[in-house]
């Protein structure tokens, strides 16, 4: 066939195998590369997702380095038994500020993507400390020590502001009163006005039930804001994505 | 020892393997170099390879047509058949939403103690029911509705209940919850903080406690049990009953059988008199459709404590 014999010219030219190879590896690279410089596009909108409160992005810093993703989730697929189980598939604007996102591939345990509100602070409290006291069949370890970590927020003013560079829309009055804000969301007793203007729906109370502010104030409050910024009873979705 | 050497091995017969080349009609073309007298065979590729990779290229082409495939600006291109994941999520939603309308509002229709009667109903009730339980409620209760002793999660296979265990009772529980603020008709009630508030000193605390170990059956300081009724009929018996046996209109729990909601020991109960507790479950009126709780509250019921 005289077209395959085509082929023996290209093997046999170093310089245009190159290029063609070039080529064909440049239109992959653009398909894959392009859309992400107008991500902005493709990101269906959503009312109500707000960048993580101060102590909420703690919480999700912990989320991280205690590698919590590694066997959860947060990401609902668009599938009647997902949605059945853990509420309104995930919607990418959901996860927008989340840097990075925490989709995960591994659900060892639950998909976390809703869990906020499911459960109460004493439950999360109780299964930080000993899962295996209210889920005999979990695998999960204690994290117990974090009701002995306090934390005191030096750094995030700065941590917020990271995040501001690389496109979290954090104000600059958001920046200021950074700290504040770190302390107020777990003190029932703080003035929250500013808090809650700046963070609307935050949830403020005494999360672990301590009075010291500790890590597991953080890790609550993160776990009980995941998934609950959209409100899905006014939310339409488009149904071409 | 043996003293045979490998030598003396018998060999097999050397085999004869055909050559590979006899039954080609000509000996391959060669690629024309040779390097050192290593010259090189041009074989083409096995058709069925070929044409396989040419079908996987024509494939490829009426994907791109048939479903969502590239992406542009502002989303990718639809495709023909107008294809998408949540699309196709709404729909297996919508039938099976439709599979089960009938039952749902025969549910809905019927009275709450009239479910039971209906065999059928009631089969659909309990099944649906146990599904959104394990979803919904099993962290707490359990996977098997046992609740989690000692950490306040309440047992729902026995007959022993806080709030009443009546269909509309756990109906109601259900739908609004215990403590929680996010509903006005949430049950609610509050024991005081005995020893935190100075309502008792630590003494008649004490006391109160071996009274409540001698109503429950368990070991006892008979002396300080006596002195202890005094203090439980002022305290505590408005709520919990004059015998203990508590009151489902307050939430109070029984406190005269071994069943125990944080435990019975008396270090326990010395803390839940001195601090008092606070459980709370939050409503599902906003997360479950009314068919599902009163499928959940039919299965609670049958679990083995329905009243």
């Amino acid at each position: 066939m005289n077209f395959l014999n085509q082929h023996k010219k290209l093997e046999k030219h170093a310089t245009l195998l190159l290029v063609l190879s070039f080529l064909v590896v440049t239109i992959g690279g653009i398909v894959q590369i392009v859309p992400l410089f107008y991500l902005e596009n493709t990101i269906e909108e959503v009312e109500g997702v707000r960048p993580y409160s101060p102590l909420e992005l703690t919480g999700k810093r912990l989320y991280v380095r205690e590698g919590c993703y590694n066997c959860h989730s947060q990401m609902i697929r668009p599938m009647r038994d997902e949605v059945e189980r853990y509420g309104h598939y995930s919607l990418a604007a959901e996860s927008m500020y989340d840097h990075p996102f925490q989709w995960g591939s591994k659900r060892t345990g639950p998909d976390l993507a809703r869990v906020g509100g499911r459960y109460s602070d004493d439950w999360h409290v109780q299964h930080m400390i000993d899962p295996q006291s209210v889920v005999p069949e979990s695998i999960m370890p204690s994290y117990a020590f974090m009701m002995n970590r306090t934390i005191d927020g030096q750094y995030i003013e700065d941590l917020l502001r990271t995040y501001r560079r690389v496109g979290v829309p954090y104000t600059d009055e958001m920046l200021e009163n950074a700290r504040a804000d770190f302390r107020a969301q777990a003190d029932p007793d703080a003035d929250h006005s500013g808090l809650l203007e700046r963070y609307p729906g935050a949830q403020t109370r005494n999360f672990d039930g301590q009075p010291q502010l500790t890590e597991m104030d953080a890790i609550i409050a993160y776990m009980q804001v995941l998934g609950t910024m959209v409100d899905f009873s006014t939310f339409v979705p488009d149904e071409s994505r | 020892m043996s003293d045979k050497t490998p030598e003396d091995k018998v060999r097999p017969p050397e085999r004869q393997y055909p050559d590979p080349r006899a039954k080609l009609k000509q000996e391959p073309p060669t690629t024309g170099h040779s390097w050192d007298g290593i010259e090189e065979y041009d074989n083409p590729m096995p058709r069925w390879w070929l044409w396989t990779f040419y079908a996987t290229i024509a494939w490829a082409v009426v994907y791109w047509i048939l479903y969502p495939a590239w992406p542009m600006v502002s989303g990718a291109t639809q495709g023909v058949l107008g294809y998408s994941s949540r699309g196709e999520v709404a729909d297996e939603i919508a039938e099976f939403e439709e599979r089960n309308l009938a039952f749902f509002e025969r549910l809905n229709e019927t009275e709450l103690d009239d479910i039971r009667d209906d065999s059928e109903l009631q089969s659909f009730a309990v099944n649906a029911g146990a599904s959104v339980f394990r979803a919904q409620c099993s962290q707490c209760h359990g996977t098997g509705g046992a609740g989690v002793q000692a950490a306040g999660y309440p047992n729902l296979l026995n007959d022993e209940w806080l709030w009443g265990g009546t269909m509309e009772d756990i109906h109601l529980t259900i739908r609004y919850g215990i403590r929680n603020e996010d509903y006005a008709d949430a049950r609610w009630s509050q024991m005081p903080a005995f020893g935190q508030d100075g309502l008792l000193d630590e003494e008649e605390i004490d006391q109160v406690v071996h009274y409540v170990l001698q109503m429950s059956g368990q070991d006892h300081d008979a002396e300080l049990a006596e002195a202890g009724f005094e203090v439980y009929d002022w305290n505590c018996a408005s709520c919990h009953g004059v015998d203990g046996e508590g009151d489902y209109f307050q939430g109070a729990p029984a406190l005269n059988t071994a069943i125990w909601l944080y435990g019975g020991d008396y270090d326990t109960l010395w803390e839940s008199v001195y601090y008092s507790r606070f459980g709370i479950m939050p409503g599902f009126a906003d997360r479950l459709r009314d068919a599902e709780i009163r499928a959940v509250a039919a299965y609670v019921h049958q679990l083995g404590g329905g009243q």
